[in-house]
């Protein structure tokens, strides 16, 4: 029995500033449907490719997407950013009609594209449960019967009757996730809300959505960045690139067919920088040596950067350094050589460099680090070019003690502590 | 062993009936309606001192103004009705027409976050505010109730039976600023011109329904122009029933009656038309 299908649909946007020159447009169109004619505009348009510069004003976000969705699947919708997955998601939950094409759907949907909507700063927290819950499609005689299970689940039962604009952040959230977890739908479209919440909260949500898929048999349509989550959480996957669908099927394949559609364009892991003779001391290139021949890379995994320098004039205390950073652009990790035996004898010439970092230094997430050469004596930037970067995903080691549990490690490094335990007492 | 036949409950899709309010699906969200009346309820009282007593004061404070100025200063007729009762009830009506347009006509602007993010019918929202200003608006009409009372036994009003026709003015209203509203919000999200025109608009529009002063007092071409004002009808009507004065003809609350449904049924298919595709275009 299909849950869900989707018949030919496309979805055509208009670039740029909306709002000058559409009443043009639009009597255009108008004058095209009074003779009876197609609108003009849907001719035009091109796939959807956010880096290169298109020629007209209209894109289409999303181009004859067609898939069929059994009940009870978990599916999730990868693909990069601008890749249509937020459009899809968009039709699928009726914010938005699809330019061409029928969505058929069995059952009711509940989407949780953000979670909090509507919610009132002023009312308090029951009052915005029920709010929430209504906007989300609820009834109130369903939000009763739930109430006690919501409240529970958002552990803030203390503040239920304080308005939610005294809460934390982080209570808010909980409260808001709590009620859309408790939807009661056929069909469930996630998008990304789980990264919210502290880790402890994470866990709960990742686990009851979980419950969703597996236990209670709902069709949910799940779209994240989070890869590792979005395997744990899926049977089924669609990988969207420009509007398009590239593979559907199971899981794996599809996780299989992103690593190598993407394998040259997102996770360029050699850079050669171009050659300046006039800088005293240049990086020429860097390659992260990847630690198998696939392009997956787990929290586990050495990671070694391998670098080609030339000194030309030798510089005193000029020294290379790494820094790494991750998807908020907060500088994770920094490194430098100036260990090494190249910064202590500083000749001129070509020097290979090794930079092996830390086992477990990072956790699951995305990572992009950039290199230079700097002198603190000379206070001087000898060679940086943060254009060049390479950039990575990393995702949680599958056999992980926290791993068996579903369980994603927290924080932002994962470097191991020394525990000693002694018995002291039985 | 047969598949089981594959039905589908719904389906997605560009097509859609212009005249189809999709009443069935509003009435299965009607615990939302609820909640965002509520929510307008306790949101705009929060932290005041007074609270729901705002309710009376506004009122009050305009009518006393209109009693300086528009009665006592400028000496308008008021048909010989008690003044305070007559400037109350236009006050009362005119309060509810202006904030339920207002009201309506910020559906999409003002709700964009929400509709962006979760589909319900979007009808609840425009409906959810005129009822809540309903509310409002009863609330209001005891305290003219109160002075009506009071007139009534110094025999200064003399009511009559078409006071009985109040609650299907009342409706008239709310469709009339639902119908209007619905047209501005549907245009505003493409054309935020309107909101523009909007704003002074509804303000010179007063002056244009007879709110401070009586039908009977307009002349030649402007008394006929004025019939073509649908609230004309529904004020007279209200006031020629409570007040006994008035310039009321069945014949005038009928047209209005027309234009109302005109305007509520081209709302409507405006409505239904941006509906669909207006969280690109907001």
């Amino acid at each position: 029995m299909l849950a869900l299908k989707a018949e030919n649909i496309s979805k055509q946007y208009r670039l740029g500033q909306v709002g000058t020159g559409t009443l043009s447009h639009d009597l255009n169109r108008f004058w095209h449907k009074v003779r009876g004619k197609e609108d003009p505009y849907l001719k035009i348009g091109e796939a959807n490719d956010r880096s290169t510069k298109g020629l007209s004003d209209y894109v289409w976000s999303l181009q004859d997407i067609n898939f069929e969705i059994e009940q009870g699947d978990a599916v999730g919708i990868i693909g990069r950013n601008g890749a249509g997955k937020s459009t899809l998601l968009k039709l699928l939950s009726k914010v938005t009609k699809p330019t061409t094409g029928k969505i058929y759907t069995n059952g009711r949907i509940a989407s949780l594209l953000e979670v909090g909507t509507g919610f009132h700063p002023e009312m308090t927290g029951r009052e915005n449960v029920f709010l929430n819950g209504a906007i989300l499609g609820m009834t109130r005689k369903e939000i009763t019967r739930k109430f006690d299970e919501i409240v529970d689940f958002s552990g803030v039962e203390r503040y239920i009757d304080t308005p939610v604009k005294r809460y934390s952040s982080g209570m808010y959230v909980r409260l808001a996730f709590a009620v859309a977890a408790h939807l009661e739908s056929e069909i469930l479209i996630v998008d990304e809300v789980l990264a919210v919440g502290d880790a402890e909260f994470q866990k709960k949500c990742l686990g009851k959505m979980g419950d969703v898929t597996k236990g209670e048999g709902r069709t949910v349509l799940f779209v994240s960045h989070n890869l590792a989550a979005v395997r744990r959480l899926c049977n089924k996957g669609i990988l969207l690139k420009n509007g398009k669908i590239i593979s559907t099927g199971m899981m794996d394949n599809v996780l299989n067919r992103y690593d190598l559609e993407f394998a040259s364009a997102e996770k360029n892991f050699i850079i050669n920088y171009p050659v300046d003779e006039s800088k005293k001391m240049q990086i020429l290139n860097v390659e992260l040596k990847k630690p198998y021949d696939h392009n997956r890379i787990f929290t586990d995994d050495i990671l070694e950067f391998n670098f080609d320098i030339v000194s030309r004039i030798p510089v005193e205390n000029a020294y290379v350094t790494i820094d790494l950073k991750n998807n908020d652009d907060d500088l994770i990790y920094w490194t430098s050589d100036y260990t090494s035996e190249r910064f202590t004898m500083a000749e001129s010439g070509k020097w290979n460099l090794k930079c092996i970092l830390p086992k477990n230094l990072l956790t699951t997430g995305s990572y992009t680090v950039t290199f230079a050469i700097y002198s603190p004596s000379n206070n001087l930037v000898i060679d940086h070019l943060p254009k060049y970067q390479i950039a990575f995903e990393i995702e949680e080691d599958e056999n992980s003690f926290l791993q068996q549990f579903g369980i994603v490690r927290p924080g932002k490094t994962g470097i191991e502590s020394q525990w000693i335990s002694s018995k002291y007492s039985s | 062993m047969s598949e089981p036949q594959q039905k589908w409950t719904e389906t997605i899709e560009d097509n859609h009936s212009l005249f189809d309010l999709k009443l069935k699906e509003v009435w299965r969200y009607k615990d939302l309606i609820y909640m965002f009346v509520k929510r307008d309820f306790v949101s705009s009282f929060k932290q005041t001192v007074l609270g729901p007593l705002w309710f009376f004061i506004n009122p009050i404070f305009t009518t006393l103004a209109y009693l300086i100025i528009f009665g006592n200063i400028a000496n308008l007729s008021t048909d010989g009705a008690p003044k305070i009762l007559f400037y109350l009830a236009g006050v009362m009506l005119w309060n509810y027409f202006s904030t339920s347009l207002t009201g309506t006509s910020s559906t999409f602007a003002g709700n964009a976050g929400i509709f962006g993010k979760v589909y319900f019918p979007r009808l609840v929202t425009p409906i959810s505010v005129v009822i809540s200003n309903l509310m409002r608006f009863g609330v209001q009409f005891l305290l003219f109730l109160v002075m009506w009372l009071y007139f009534l036994i110094e025999k200064q009003v003399q009511p009559n039976l078409w006071m009985l026709a109040t609650p299907f003015l009342i409706i008239l209203m709310a469709l009339f600023a639902l119908g209007t509203g619905m047209i501005f919000s549907a245009l505003t999200t493409k054309y935020r011109d309107l909101n523009m025109l909007l704003g002074f608009g509804v303000s010179l529009y007063m002056y244009a329904t007879p709110v401070i002063y009586p039908v009977s007092a307009l002349k030649g071409i402007w008394k006929e122009l004025a019939y073509y004002n649908p609230l004309t009808g529904i004020f007279e009507c209200f006031k020629y029933g409570w007040l006994g004065k008035g310039d009321f003809s069945v014949p005038m609350l009928g047209a209005s009656t027309v234009i109302i449904f005109f305007l509520l049924a081209l709302g409507t298919v405006i409505f239904n038309k941006v509906e669909k595709t207006f969280m690109d275009t907001v």
